[in-house]
């Protein structure tokens, strides 16, 4: 579901604009990244933000 | 090729169940296969037909008496039981506040994905036929109805689950 709306949140962007996901550690950390890139977007980066919640950085 | 390869990704499903628990089962995996491109069909069929009715609360509909009763008392969308501990509708409720509390999707949400992902729906025409209900008694995204021999023909070539 993380990676559902993700996904609704990338197709309001622009090309070139940034989508920024913060995220708990595990499952939604292993396939949100994973996803964008198998559709064509760029993983700018992941960093924690503190404990098991992390920020990913998605390009559209 | 990649592209030939990502178009083949199908899912089908039949959704049977009116239950609260099972549609958010069907919704949760429909919305997870659209988000990676999956091309996704949803049928609705008998006590599924629930979740996709235009009215969300109980109404009287369907051609004659008896249908009209058994439609009232199946409920709406608002309506739908939990198939295990319904505790009279309570539970459906409770559910949702718990998926509100931590930050899961409520049905609502994943019924929102669906249409925003564009995700086909389609609607029995033998239930539809049984229970004396229109294509204007469903919501308006619904693409098309359906009997078993096209629903096999959307379906093919790619996975069919029964929920």
């Amino acid at each position: 579901m993380t990676f559902v709306k993700t996904k609704l949140e990338l197709e309001k962007l622009k090309k070139g604009e940034v989508l920024e996901v913060i995220l708990s550690s595990g499952e939604p950390l292993e396939n949100v990244p994973k996803s964008a890139v198998e559709q064509g977007y760029r993983v700018l980066g992941i960093t924690r933000v503190e404990g098991n919640v992390y920020r990913v950085e998605i390009e559209k | 090729m990649i592209v030939a390869e990502k178009q083949s990704k199908k899912l089908s499903l039949v959704v049977f169940s009116g239950d609260f628990d099972k549609a958010v089962a069907a919704f949760t995996m429909a919305t997870g296969a659209a988000a990676v491109n999956y091309e996704v069909n949803m049928f609705f069929t008998f006590w599924g037909l629930n979740i996709v009715k235009l009215k969300k609360g109980r109404r009287f509909k369907g051609r004659g008496l008896p249908a009209g009763m058994f439609n009232f008392l199946s409920g709406g969308f608002k309506n739908l039981p939990m198939s295990r501990l319904n505790f009279l509708g309570a539970s459906p409720k409770i559910m949702t506040s718990l998926m509100k509390k931590r930050n899961v999707a409520t049905l609502r949400e994943l019924t929102d994905a669906a249409l925003a992902l564009n995700i086909n729906l389609y609607i029995c025409e033998m239930s539809m036929v049984i229970l004396g209900l229109e294509k204007k008694d469903f919501i308006p995204e619904i693409k098309e109805i359906l009997g078993v021999a096209k629903f096999l023909e959307l379906s093919e070539n790619g996975r069919t689950l029964f929920i």
